[in-house]
C-alpha cells in the first residue's frame, strides 16, 4: 500500500514539477498516511494493544485532513478525513481481536501477493475501459468482455494446448463483442448504456450456452493448468524476506499488466495518438475540425478496449483458476469499471484503485480463516461502497470525459 | 392528428429512441398516415422480438438442434397453450367419467404452467415499471435488481417477524415497508444525481452490487437473518403463514398463482395514471424531455430526479415483496446472486417502450420465456434446460440490442421509399 501511495505521490509530483513539503496538498497526503498508519499499528508485527495510540494517530490524520480541506484541497483533505475515521474504526476492531487470530489473517506477504492476483483482471478491464471511455464511448459491457475472454481463452487453450493461441483467440472474441458496441454506439447512435447492457446479456448467454453445449456437466478438463499461462519464477529473489513470497512467482499476465499500464500512460498522455484519443472524448467537434477522424478513433478505441478486457478474462480462466464456469466473472468487470471511475480515468490512479479493491478481496478471502465467513461476504461490498462514496464527491468529484456517452453526428 | 393531449405527450416522449429516419408524411392519405403513426408504436417491438427469436433460433440450429421443436417445447412449457385448449373436459365428479363443456379447464397441466408464467410475470412488470418510470424522467435506472432485492430483504425480515399478527395487517405492513425501503434505496441514486450530479447509471450499478453482497451476508452462514433452526444451512427463516399472499388459482402447496399478479396489474394502472393524469407525471415527463426547458418553466429538476428514482425504487421493491410473500417465502445467498429479475424488467421496459400497456405485454413475453426455458417446465429429451436458460439470456440480450435501433421505424421508412420509387 505504502509503495503504491508513494508512486502515486511521485506521479503527482512529476506533473506539478516540484513538490512543496508543507503545501496543503502534501499535508493532506500525510493525513492519508496517518490514517493507514493508525490501522497498521494494531496489526502484526507491531500489535499495539491499547486503543489510545491508534486513536491519537487517527485524530492526527483527521486534523491534517481538516487543514487541507480548509485550504481548498477537497480531494486530498476529504481522503485524509475518511482515512482517519476508517483507520480508527478498523484499529478498534483489530484491538478487540486476539493476537493469534490477527496473526492468522494478516500475513502481509500472502495478502500482497493475493492482492496482485485479484487486482490483475480488474486492471485489464479498467485499462480496456479507459481507452473506450477516453474516446467518448461509455463501456458498461466490460463484464461481458471479460467473460467472453475467459470462455474463449480456455476453449482455445483446451483446443490448441497453447496459451499464446488462447490469448489471441480471447482477444479476437473480445474485439468481436466490442465491435458490436462500436457499430451500435458510433454508427447507429444507440444509447451506449443500453447497448452495453445488451452485450453483457449476450456474453453471459453465449458463453453459458457454448460452455454447456461443449463441456456439459463434466466442466472444463482438469489438465488446463498444464497448458495455462505460465508463472514467471525469479529464483534469486525467492529467498528474500517479504519480497520473495510476493514477486518470486507471479503469473506472466501480472507482469504484462504492469507493462500495459506504463504503456497506456505513455500512449494516452505522451503521444500524439493519445492526444487525439483524448480530444475526441472531450470535444469531438473541435477534433473533427482539426482533421481528426472521430469515427475512426472511436472504432479503434472501442475495439481495442474489448481485446484488452478479454485478456483479463483469459488470465482469470487460464492463468488463475484454470477452469471455466457459467458467469464466472461475477461482477469483476463492474469492479474494474468502478476502479476506472474511482481512479478518475487516469492510468496510475486507476491502478491504485484496482490494488485497493484487490486488497479488499484478498482480505475478504483470509478473514474466514479466523472469523466467521459472514464478514468475508460483507467485505465484498467494500469496493462498491467506496466507489459510491467517490462518485458522491466526498473525495472530490469524479468527472469523466466531457463527450462521454454522446454519439457524434458528422457534419 | 386529432389525438388528445395525453397521446401527443406520449408521442413526444416515446420518440427518444428513434434515431432512424422517419417517413415524411406528405402525400400520404390521412388513414394510412394514422395507421403508420400508430404502427410505429407496436411494429417496432414486434419486429424486434421476431428478429431476436430468429437469431436465437440460428444459434440453436448451428449447435445441432431443431429450433422449431425447441421453440414448440418452450411454448408448451409456458402454459400459453392453455388459452387454445377449449372444449369438453372431465367434470371431475368422483367415480364417473362425465365430461362437461367448459371453455377452459382450470386445473390442467397447461393451467399449472400458466400459473407459473404469471407468477414470474408479476415481478417483471414491477421491475419493468421501475425502469420505465425513471426513464420518463430521463434517468436510466439500471438498479432495478438492487431495489428488487432490498424489497425482498425487508419482506423476509418483516414476514418472518410478528408471527401472530392479523394476516391482513401483516401483509399490508410488510408490503408497505418493503416498498418504502426500496424507494429510499433508489432515492440514494436520485439524491446523488440531484445534488452532486453523480451519473445514476454508475451509482445504481454500485447499489446493485452492494445489495447483493449485503443480502448474501444477511442470509448466509452466521448472518443476522439466517434461520435459527438449522445454522448449517445458509438460508433465511420461512415467512409466517399469515404474511403469505392468498392463492386464487391452483393449489397453495404446489405454488399456485397468488394475488401478486393483480397487484402488478394494478400498478400498471397506477403508473399510467401518474404519468398521464397527474401534475407529478407531467413534471417528470417535462424533466425527461428537456431538463433545461423544465427548469426554465419553474419545475424543480433536482426534486423530480429524486422523486422519480424513489417511485421507481418503490415499484421494484414491491416486486421483491410480492415474490417473497407470493411464492419464494425464503431467501438464500444463492437465490440472491442468481436472481436477474431486475434486468429482465429492464428488457421488458425497453421493449414495451416505457408505456403501461407495452410493459405489461413485454413482461408476459419474458415471463413466458423464462418459465418455458426453466428446468421445471422444459422436456429435457428435446432440449437441455441449462441450454435453454442460456438461450433465454441470449434472446433477452438480442431484444435489448435491437430495440435501440428501432426496426419498426426502418421498416416503415423502407416501405415508404419502395412505394415512392
Amino acid at each position: 500500500m505504502a509503495e503504491t501511495e508513494s508512486l502515486l505521490v511521485t506521479a503527482v509530483t512529476a506533473r506539478l514539477g516540484g513538490f512543496q513539503w508543507t503545501s496543503a496538498r502534501a499535508v493532506g497526503a500525510y493525513g492519508i498516511g496517518f490514517g493507514v498508519l493508525a490501522f497498521w499499528l494494531t496489526l502484526p508485527p507491531l500489535h499495539t494493544r491499547t486503543t489510545a495510540v491508534p486513536v491519537v494517530v487517527g485524530i492526527l490524520a483527521i486534523a491534517c485532513g481538516i487543514f487541507a480541506l480548509a485550504r481548498e484541497e477537497r480531494r486530498v483533505g476529504g481522503g485524509a478525513i475518511a482515512a482517519g475515521v476508517l483507520g480508527i474504526g478498523l484499529a478498534l476492531v483489530a484491538v478487540q481481536s486476539s493476537v493469534p487470530h490477527l496473526n492468522q489473517v494478516v500475513v502481509w506477504s500472502a495478502l500482497f501477493s493475493a492482492t496482485l492476483v485479484y487486482s490483475t483482471p480488474l486492471l485489464y478491464a479498467a485499462i480496456g475501459g479507459l481507452y473506450c471511455e477516453r474516446s467518448g464511448v461509455v463501456n458498461v459491457a466490460l463484464e461481458g468482455m471479460l467473460l467472453t475472454g475467459a470462455y474463449f481463452g480456455i476453449w482455445a487453450d483446451d483446443f490448441s494446448h497453447s496459451w499464446v493461441v488462447a490469448l489471441l483467440v480471447a482477444m479476437l472474441a473480445g474485439a468481436a463483442l466490442a465491435s458490436i458496441h462500436a457499430v451500435w454506439s458510433i454508427h447507429f447512435k444507440v444509447d451506449q448504456i443500453i447497448t452495453g447492457t445488451a452485450l453483457n446479456f449476450l456474453a453471459l448467454g453465449i458463453t453459458g450456452y457454448l460452455f454447456i453445449q461443449h463441456y456439459g456437466d463434466a466442466g472444463t478438463p482438469g489438465n488446463i493448468a498444464d497448458y495455462g499461462i505460465p508463472d514467471i519464477h525469479i529464483n534469486f529473489i525467492k529467498s528474500w524476506p517479504f519480497i520473495g513470497p510476493i514477486f518470486g512467482q507471479l503469473n506472466l499476465m501480472i507482469w504484462l499488466s504492469f507493462l500495459l499500464l506504463i504503456g497506456t500512460w505513455l500512449f494516452v498522455f505522451r503521444t500524439p495518438f493519445g492526444l487525439r484519443l483524448r480530444s475526441v472524448g472531450e470535444h469531438p467537434r473541435a477534433a473533427d475540425t482539426v482533421g481528426i477522424s472521430v469515427y475512426k478513433t472511436r472504432y479503434i478505441a472501442v475495439i481495442s478496449s474489448g481485446a484488452i478486457a478479454a485478456l483479463g478474462g483469459a488470465y482469470l480462466s487460464t492463468g488463475f483458476v484454470h477452469s471455466f464456469n457459467q458467469n464466472m466473472t461475477a461482477g469483476t468487470g463492474f469492479i474494474g469499471l468502478a476502479a476506472l471511475i474511482f481512479g478518475k480515468w487516469r492510468p496510475f490512479a486507476t491502478w491504485f484503485a484496482t490494488l485497493l479493491f484487490g486488497f479488499s478481496s484478498a482480505l475478504a478471502d483470509r478473514l474466514p480463516i479466523a472469523y466467521g465467513s459472514e464478514w468475508g461476504t460483507l467485505f465484498q461490498a467494500l469496493p462498491y461502497v467506496l466507489t459510491l462514496v467517490a462518485v458522491a464527491g466526498v473525495i472530490g468529484r469524479s468527472i469523466g470525459p466531457a463527450a462521454s456517452g454522446r454519439p457524434y453526428e458528422r457534419q | 392528428m386529432s389525438d388528445g393531449d395525453q397521446n401527443h405527450g406520449d408521442e413526444l416522449l416515446s420518440e427518444e429512441f428513434e434515431e432512424a429516419p422517419r417517413p415524411s408524411d406528405e402525400g400520404m392519405p390521412g388513414v394510412r398516415m394514422t395507421f403508420f403513426r400508430q404502427a410505429r408504436g407496436f411494429v417496432g417491438p414486434l419486429l424486434t422480438t421476431v428478429v431476436a427469436f430468429f437469431v436465437g433460433g440460428l444459434v440453436v440450429l448451428v449447435t445441432g438442434h431443431n429450433p422449431l421443436k425447441v421453440y414448440k417445447a418452450i411454448f408448451e412449457g409456458t402454459g400459453l397453450n392453455w388459452f387454445f385448449q377449449i372444449g369438453s373436459h372431465s367434470a371431475r365428479i368422483p367415480f364417473s367419467t362425465a365430461h362437461m363443456w367448459f371453455p377452459w379447464d382450470t386445473s390442467s397441466i397447461a393451467a399449472e404452467n400458466l400459473q407459473q408464467t404469471l407468477l414470474l410475470t408479476a415481478p417483471i412488470i414491477l421491475t419493468g415499471l421501475a425502469v420505465a418510470f425513471a426513464f420518463r424522467c430521463g434517468l436510466f435506472n439500471i438498479g432495478g435488481q438492487g431495489q428488487y432485492l432490498v424489497g425482498s430483504y425487508f419482506a423476509i425480515w418483516l414476514g418472518t417477524s410478528f408471527v401472530h399478527m392479523n394476516p391482513f395487517f401483516h401483509v399490508t405492513l410488510t408490503i408497505v415497508i418493503a416498498t418504502l425501503a426500496g424507494a429510499a434505496y433508489a432515492g440514494i441514486a436520485g439524491i446523488l444525481k440531484a445534488t452532486v450530479g453523480a451519473h445514476e447509471v454508475i451509482s445504481t450499478i454500485m447499489l446493485n452490487w452492494i445489495a447483493i453482497w449485503v443480502g448474501s451476508y444477511l442470509f448466509g452462514a452466521g448472518g443476522p437473518l439466517q434461520n435459527k433452526l438449522q445454522p448449517e444451512i445458509p438460508i433465511s427463516g420461512d415467512v409466517a403463514d399469515g404474511a403469505k399472499l392468498p392463492v386464487f388459482w391452483g393449489l397453495k402447496l404446489l405454488q399456485g398463482l397468488s394475488i401478486g399478479i393483480f397487484i402488478a396489474i394494478a400498478m400498471l394502472v397506477v403508473y399510467w395514471i401518474i404519468i398521464n393524469r397527474t401534475t407529478l407525471g407531467f413534471a417528470v415527463r417535462a424533466v425527461g424531455f428537456n431538463p433545461e426547458a423544465a427548469r426554465a418553466s419553474g419545475i424543480s429538476v433536482a426534486r423530480n430526479y429524486f422523486v422519480a428514482m424513489a417511485i421507481a425504487g418503490g415499484f421494484a421493491a414491491l416486486g421483491g415483496a410480492v415474490d417473497v410473500l407470493g411464492w419464494e417465502f425464503r431467501l438464500g445467498p444463492g437465490d440472491i446472486q442468481n436472481s436477474s429479475i431486475g434486468f429482465i424488467g429492464l428488457a421488458a421496459a425497453l421493449l414495451g417502450r416505457n408505456t403501461a400497456v407495452g410493459v405489461g405485454f413485454a413482461s408476459l413475453l419474458f415471463g413466458s420465456l423464462i418459465n418455458g426455458t426453466s428446468g421445471r417446465q422444459l422436456d429435457p429429451s428435446i432440449f437441455a434446460p441449462e441450454l435453454a436458460g442460456n438461450l433465454a439470456t441470449i434472446i433477452q440480450g438480442l431484444v435489448i440490442l435491437f430495440v435501440g435501433i428501432n426496426l419498426g421505424g426502418i421498416l416503415v421508412w423502407w416501405r415508404k421509399r419502395r412505394a415512392s420509387s
